[in-house]
């Protein structure tokens, strides 16, 4: 299946794919709203980690055996026929069971809503909105 | 011939899911004296506090057996096995036959005996109907005395104060979570618990259960000789596995039923899973009855695919528990509180967080962290993978511990590829 794979070398460490992120998975999906006017504000589900010079986006890697699925008490994380893991919102009751588990800690706490917030390789679209909005195509969506 | 699996939790759905992407013909009968389709244990507290409501108790979509090619016996005991004709027998006499088996049966309250268990109104907290029942009696609770401070009591505790009733806890430990916290993680859980309301009792515990001439609990004595007046109360000082028909069967069972590195029981085509067994733990390399949620998938899984015809190795539990009461996270993992010379503990405190990493041999083999548990897993994966932390050990107490801290090397391989 495709992943979204980062490029340490070439991140720049501007943070565009939280700001994109956090609006694709906002209620207005416009950027300004969802930053300013939206409450709770949505979560990215990428967050860049910073120590200069070095940066890189993590999210979840839709592991071949997602420890966070077996691990998670509601049912809440799947994986579907694609590959993919999903997580249904409304069955996770913020347990943080899969924060404890996830080997690459990619699932972020959503404290306003008490749920867990993880890529979900934007449904909506063709290629993650992450890796579209990469100024300098240090996100990658591609087979490996 | 069918697969047959006694028990309807999680180990069973681990089965059930890894079966199912082997063999996809077998029949699949499920066998539990719960009425219930597969839902989440863990949740019954979310439940009794009125956070979630019985329809999304289910741990799997309303299809799911169906879809699996299950059958589901529900409301069914199975009483005995009979691994020589490789039968088992339930409760109304009927007798289903096995090609493989798997007991997956859990556990069960562990109730030491002491005056007044007869009383009604003493109560158990492990199963739906435990909430339901507890739920029916809220307008008569007042004052609720729960013995056991692990998981399930505070959790148990933590519903019914959200439910307005006053909770006194009662721990033989000098702290609460005393099995997985130490002393100072232990008491910042303690502040939350006690500024929410609830009153906490350490080093001692409950002698006898008192009653009225209904017959209904109305008190506690303890054992330093005070007694408390409450209208309930609740056992939950930890959980034993139910083994006992498979003992009385011919399983070996020692405090769990012991199995091999591929789930496997003494008996022939008899597999174990969950909370019932004695397996394999990953940190000490001993067995040891593990009663984990992810624990019990995994075991499960483990033995479907074995049952399946795939070869498929265990390679021990790692004991990871998360706990949230009123709003401080907590979570554990390995070896979070354990003495012994050849460990070194690192740790750091501050307010109501808490920071501890446990080493042996510059390997994490513990982890517990308090109030900021973000990330929390990229140190569970260092102890799950066995990964050297020379250097990054002075970064591994950091609030913001990350991938940026490993080797470069390490970064980029587990970046690269999907675990």
């Amino acid at each position: 299946m495709k992943r979204v794979y980062t490029k340490e070398e070439a991140c720049i460490g501007c943070r565009l794919c939280e700001v994109h992120c956090l609006t694709e998975h906002s209620r207005s999906k416009n950027i300004i709203k969802a930053h300013k006017k939206e409450f709770p504000r949505a979560l990215s589900r990428v967050f860049v980690e910073e120590l200069r010079p070095v940066s890189f986006a993590v999210q979840c890697r839709h592991c071949d055996e997602p420890v966070c699925v077996e691990a998670c008490i509601t049912g809440a994380i799947t994986k579907d026929e694609s590959g993919k893991v999903v997580h249904d919102e409304e069955k996770c009751v913020g347990c943080w069971t899969c924060v404890l588990v996830c080997p690459h800690g990619a699932p972020r706490r959503d404290l306003e809503r008490r749920k867990v917030a993880k890529c979900d390789l934007c449904p909506d679209r063709e290629t993650p909105v992450c890796v579209e909005m990469c100024p300098n195509r240090a996100l990658v969506y591609e087979e490996r | 011939m069918s697969y047959v699996i006694i028990g309807n939790s999680v180990a069973a759905v681990g089965a059930i899911e890894a079966i199912r992407r082997i063999d996809k013909e077998m029949p699949i009968t499920v066998i539990s004296d719960e009425p219930y389709a597969v839902y989440s244990r863990p949740l019954i507290s979310e439940l009794l506090a009125g956070q979630v409501k019985e329809e999304m108790m289910g741990y799997r979509a309303p299809d799911f057996y169906e879809r699996h090619g299950v059958e589901a016996k529900l409301g069914t005991r199975v009483v005995s096995i009979d691994p020589k004709k490789k039968t088992v027998k339930t409760e109304a006499g009927e007798s289903i036959g096995y090609n493989k088996l798997l007991i997956a049966t859990g556990g069960m309250p562990f109730v030491p005996p002491m005056k007044g268990l007869e009383l009604g109104r003493v109560m158990t907290f492990i199963k739906m109907d435990d909430a339901k029942r507890i739920e029916e009696m809220l307008p008569e609770l007042k004052h609720v005395v729960v013995i056991g401070a692990g998981l399930i009591g505070l959790k148990a505790a933590e519903s019914l104060r959200h439910r307005g009733v006053k909770v006194t806890v009662v721990e033989l430990a000098n702290r609460v979570m005393a099995t997985v916290l130490d002393v100072e993680a232990g008491k910042v859980i303690q502040d939350a618990l006690e500024n929410a309301g609830i009153d906490i009792i350490t080093g001692d515990t409950v002698d006898e259960i008192l009653g009225d001439t209904m017959g209904l609990v109305n008190g506690v004595k303890m054992k330093s000789g005070e007694a408390l007046d409450c209208d309930a109360v609740i056992v939950a000082i930890g959980v034993v596995p139910n083994a006992a028909f498979a003992k009385a069967s011919g399983v070996n069972v020692n405090r769990g039923i012991i199995t091999d590195d591929h789930m496997m029981t003494n008996l022939p085509d008899v597999y174990a899973a969950g909370d019932v067994t004695e397996g394999l733990d990953y940190l000490s390399g001993d067995n040891r009855v593990m009663p984990i949620w992810p624990n019990a998938y995994i075991q499960g899984k483990i033995a479907g695919f074995n049952m399946a015809g795939e070869d498929r190795e265990f390679t021990g539990g790692l004991a990871v528990n998360s706990i949230e009461l009123f709003g401080v996270p907590v979570v554990t993992a390995g070896m979070s509180n354990v003495d012994s010379d050849d460990l070194e503990v690192l740790k750091k405190s501050e307010g109501d967080t808490y920071r501890k990493i446990v080493l042996r041999d510059n390997k994490v083999v513990g982890v517990v962290l308090v109030g900021n548990i973000d990330r929390a897993g990229l140190v569970t994966g260092l102890i799950r993978e066995r990964i050297d932390i020379s250097e990054m050990r002075e970064r591994l107490l950091a609030d913001d511990f990350g991938y940026i801290d490993f080797p470069v090397e390490l970064r980029k391989e587990r970046l690269g590829v999907a675990l």
